[in-house]
């Protein structure tokens, strides 16, 4: 078992820069998720983890060893592709032993037809195929040894490239959106089976995706990524509950957290259009953002939000309202209770200030505290 | 569904479709039958006569034609040498192309001048271009012999010596090939995932003979198999090189099929025998097809 | 490494081209010296490409090539688009008979109907004429084929659109179908020109003389009949009529490459 170290790497890419100085430690046996929207560089810094890529600048340590200079099949990673890369001439089981067959093996045991009949070969290969025979059983693969990808569902053909992952006990698991060409259902299923593994092998694991929910609920920690920086690590609750950025409140969330433009007073009370929100926050007084999750808004007659009613959305456990700030026209979506009737027509909105998130102008979060006696 | 299709086909009913779809087809038809399934059945059938050219009558022989195929030292003199002729142009034009494409692929310099440098010759008319060989390859004023003759090697004369002709013919057919079976060799490679490559790289592949195992080569598979193809069906055609330069001499040395073909057809004018070696190219042609479809296809996808 | 090895190899491959423009450009008694420069002492003459431009009709060859090769692409497009696209995406009685004849005839190389079309065209007095070099190719059933793949990858909603704007099968043919058609219709007329141009065969069968020779058979001609051992003469003819399609491919690389490629691994 190894922790990744990643430290200050750049990476670019013509005039794009992909990577912008990311910094990460994955400590052994934890799963640390990489979640951001597609081309913030996320799948670019993990092949460079693999040594697939190199980077223009920065270290990458596997279990306390710079492995920067070190070629992909030296660094003892093993790497599970979105397209699964399966060898599509090779059987399920000849496609588990390949990571074996290239470290057992050696160059003369893997010549073609000659190779079988060198000293050892034999028990060797013998060797590996019983590895690689209960690498697959262990992911219910038992049946299907003989197959090729082409035969298998694209659900098998995924824990097939997990077995080969698995196979040799990398010292750590390099995971590129795996999940991301299954259906639904089997996506939920697999994710489980994942954590399952993890949990299991408890092998350090680097886990790419953009769905954020596969982050939260998967993920010991989750680190945010957008363009080509990371911009926050920290466990799923705190990730959703407290996170450091507007960007990364924005972007983990679904539906969406509700942004206002607001202002920050000198006594640091927070206003939306002039009305104080009954709350103070730290720094310099001027432009804020206030951001509140559609969960924690509710209807209250006395609340400080006026908004104007625009239309329902049915999710099925609950009810998404949307509607408009009265002043600013910004939206505001809020989440009513199974059975709650909907309001129509101009109505008020409050909500628990103690969940309520301030950002100051450059996106960083500020301290904020509720203010006592300060409904209005 | 009746209603679907009646909204996707507001303006003809069925019968209007089959209509426009017959119309469609009938020139293409009508020269199909006039101009190749006309003139193939009278091949096959002309290959059984006796037929010559502006003689007044035909009869029918049988297998008579083939009978004389089997005696006559000419046609087999044709087979044999066509046969050496394809086992010397394939093999090489295959093996270097793979190697010239592995090499191009590998980096991004240069990739684009030589793939023209080597697709040349495959635009360049073949007759003219074996009039160039001919003089490169002149015994006594060619500048091949002349750098042989500053190493103090005195050259054979290439084109016209029985040992060496059916030798620089298929050179001249490898250096034809080599320039078509690289660009499908490069189409083949650029179309292999490159995941695929890299994740040889994670599970531990480190020298490129070990990916060209691997990867590359399986994956390889189709376009390789079509490549043997077309290469030995291509080179079974060999006929512009031997009407140019040797028209089959010297002593037969350089006799092939399609031109013993040509020569018994039209300077004899002995029809019924040309159909009859036309036929034996016919089968080599389908052997090498069937080949292709029914024996190997299996092996290099892996469906 | 890698360039080094590939630039000495190209090198040998352009060999044949270099030593034919070389010789083209010296006066025959330099050529018979055998030297090995490759550049003509004193610059070079022009006098072999006089002399071929004199006795040699030169321009009726390449214009009978471009006659030739044009006609057989014009009428291969002609028969093979409209029965590519109904085979493709329309319903009809005997669909699939034609399909399978189109696979057979892929089977058949152009040579084994060579013969009886031969004494056809002898039979119609039509020897030595364009119809007689255009005639035996105008039908392609590798372009029916190759048109056949293509408009199966195009999606019918396409077509369905278009009825639904209202227009008949024939103004779809001309206004979607055409269009669409395009990059397979470039793909395929570089191959078939190549083809066409390079050919010796059939031109060698059915036409004798100047007036109706292809580039390859003016080659020929001029090599057995007027030229002999004249290499300078001859070597400057070789790079007159091998100069327009390597020209042309050295202008539009890109999409020769493509063609080919794209022809000979559907084909």
């Amino acid at each position: 078992m190894a922790g990744i170290v990643i430290g200050g790497v750049q990476k670019r890419f013509g005039d794009f820069q992909a990577l912008r100085g990311v910094s990460l430690a994955v400590a052994p046996g934890e799963f640390v998720a990489l979640v951001g929207p597609s081309g913030c560089g996320k799948t670019t810094l993990m092949r460079i983890v693999a040594g697939i890529e190199r980077q223009d600048a920065g270290t990458i340590g596997i279990g306390g060893r710079d492995v920067g200079g070190l070629r992909a099949a030296d660094r003892d990673v093993a790497m599970v592709f979105q397209s699964y890369a399966l060898y599509p001439h090779l059987t399920v089981a000849e496609n588990i032993a390949v990571p074996l067959t290239m470290r057992r093996l050696s160059a003369w045991q893997r010549l073609p037809l000659l190779g079988r009949f060198w000293p050892g070969a034999r028990a060797a290969r013998a060797a590996i195929a019983a590895d690689a025979a209960q690498a697959a059983r262990s992911l219910g693969l038992g049946a299907m040894l003989d197959r090729r990808p082409a035969q298998l569902s694209g659900g098998q053909r995924q824990r097939v490239a997990l077995a080969r992952a698995i196979v040799r006990s990398p010292r750590a698991f390099l995971m590129d959106e795996p999940l991301s060409n299954l259906d639904a259902a089997l996506r939920v299923q697999t994710r489980r089976e994942i954590v399952e593994i993890h949990r299991r092998v408890g092998a350090t694991t680097l886990y790419v995706t953009h769905d954020q929910s596969e982050a939260l609920t998967m993920a010991d920690r989750v680190a945010v990524m957008l363009a080509g920086e990371i911009l926050q690590v920290d466990s799923p609750a705190r990730i959703y509950a407290d996170p450091a950025d507007l960007r990364v409140a924005s972007f983990i969330g679904s539906p969406r957290i509700n942004t206002l433009a607001a202002a920050l007073r000198q006594d640091g009370a927070v206003t939306v259009a002039g009305t104080p929100m009954g709350l103070r926050a730290s720094g310099e007084a001027g432009e804020a953002t206030l951001a509140l999750r559609p969960e924690d808004v509710r209807l209250d007659a006395h609340g400080p939000l006026a908004v104007q009613a625009e239309h329902l959305e049915f999710l099925g456990e609950s009810t998404l309202l949307h509607a408009r700030h009265a002043v600013l026209g910004t939206p505001i979506a809020l989440r009513l209770p199974p059975g709650a009737a909907a309001p129509e027509g101009t109505f008020r909105l409050g909500f628990a200030p103690q969940r309520a998130l301030v950002f100051g102008p450059d996106g960083r979060r500020r301290a904020a505290q509720a203010l006592e006696a300060a409904h209005v | 569904m009746s209603e679907t299709m009646a909204l996707a086909r507001p303006r003809l009913g069925a019968g209007g479709e089959a209509l426009a779809g017959l119309m469609l087809c009938l020139p293409a038809t009508l020269a199909y039958l006039l101009l190749l399934l006309l003139p193939t059945l009278a091949a096959v059938l002309l290959a059984f006569t006796d037929y010559e050219l502006g003689a007044p009558a035909l009869a029918w022989i049988g297998l008579g034609n083939f009978e004389e195929l089997l005696g006559d030292q000419g046609f087999r003199i044709a087979l044999r040498n066509t046969l050496v002729y394809v086992s010397i142009v394939a093999p090489v034009s295959i093996a270097g192309a793979l190697a010239l494409a592995l090499l191009i692929e590998a980096a991004a310099r240069g990739r684009a001048l030589f793939r023209a440098v080597f697709f040349l010759p495959v635009v360049s008319l073949p007759v003219a271009m074996a009039t160039a060989w001919q003089y490169l390859l002149h015994p006594t004023i060619g500048p091949v012999n002349a750098v042989l003759a500053q190493f103090g090697v005195a050259g054979p004369a290439w084109l016209t010596s029985s040992d060496t002709v059916l030798l620089s013919l298929a050179f001249i057919g490898i250096w034809e090939a080599i320039g078509f079976n690289l660009v499908l060799f490069l189409a083949g490679l650029t179309a292999i995932p490159r995941e695929l490559h890299q994740a040889a790289e994670v599970d531990g592949v480190t020298s490129a003979w070990e990916r060209f195992r691997l990867v590359t080569w399986p994956l390889l598979g189709p376009t390789t198999l079509f490549v043997v193809t077309i290469t030995m069906i291509r080179a079974v055609r060999v006929f512009d090189s031997v009407a140019v330069l040797t028209q089959g001499g010297p002593n037969r040395a350089s006799e092939v099929l399609l031109y013993t073909m040509y020569t018994e057809g039209f300077t004899f004018f002995r029809l019924g025998y040309s159909a009859a070696i036309t036929l034996v190219f016919l089968a080599i042609v389908l052997a090498l097809m069937l080949l292709q479809t029914k024996v190997l296809d299996k092996r290099v996808h892996y469906g | 490494m890698r360039l080094l090895f590939l630039a000495a190899l190209g090198l040998l491959f352009l060999m044949p081209y270099l030593w034919m423009i070389s010789a083209s450009l010296k006066p025959l008694d330099e050529i018979f010296r055998a030297s090995l420069d490759l550049w003509p002492e004193g610059g070079g003459t022009l006098r072999n490409y006089a002399r071929v431009l004199e006795h040699v009709p030169v321009l009726q060859y390449l214009w009978n090539g471009v006659v030739v090769c044009a006609g057989i692409l014009f009428f291969q497009l002609l028969f093979a688009v409209p029965a590519g696209y109904a085979i493709a995406k329309l319903h009809f009685p005997g669909r699939d008979l034609l399909f399978g004849a189109v696979m057979l005839g892929l089977l058949v190389p152009y040579h084994v109907p060579a013969l009886p079309l031969y004494v056809g065209f002898s039979a119609l007095g039509m020897l030595n004429t364009y119809a007689a070099l255009i005639a035996p190719s105008v039908i392609s059933v590798f372009a029916i084929f190759l048109f056949r793949q293509f408009f199966k990858s195009l999606p019918d909603e396409l077509i369905h659109a278009a009825r639904i704007d209202g227009m008949g099968e024939l103004s779809i043919v001309w206004r979607v179908i055409l269009p669409n058609a395009l990059p397979a219709a470039t793909a395929f007329a570089i191959f078939s020109v190549v083809a066409h141009w390079n050919d010796l065969f059939w031109p060698l069968i059915v036409v004798s003389g100047a007036d109706r020779a292809t580039p390859a058979l003016g080659v020929l001609t001029f090599r057995s009949e007027e030229a002999g051992d004249d290499f300078g003469a001859l070597m400057a003819a070789s790079v007159i009529m091998t100069a327009p399609l390597v020209l042309a491919f050295l202008l539009a690389q890109r999409r020769f490459v493509e063609g080919i490629a794209t022809t000979g691994l559907k084909g």
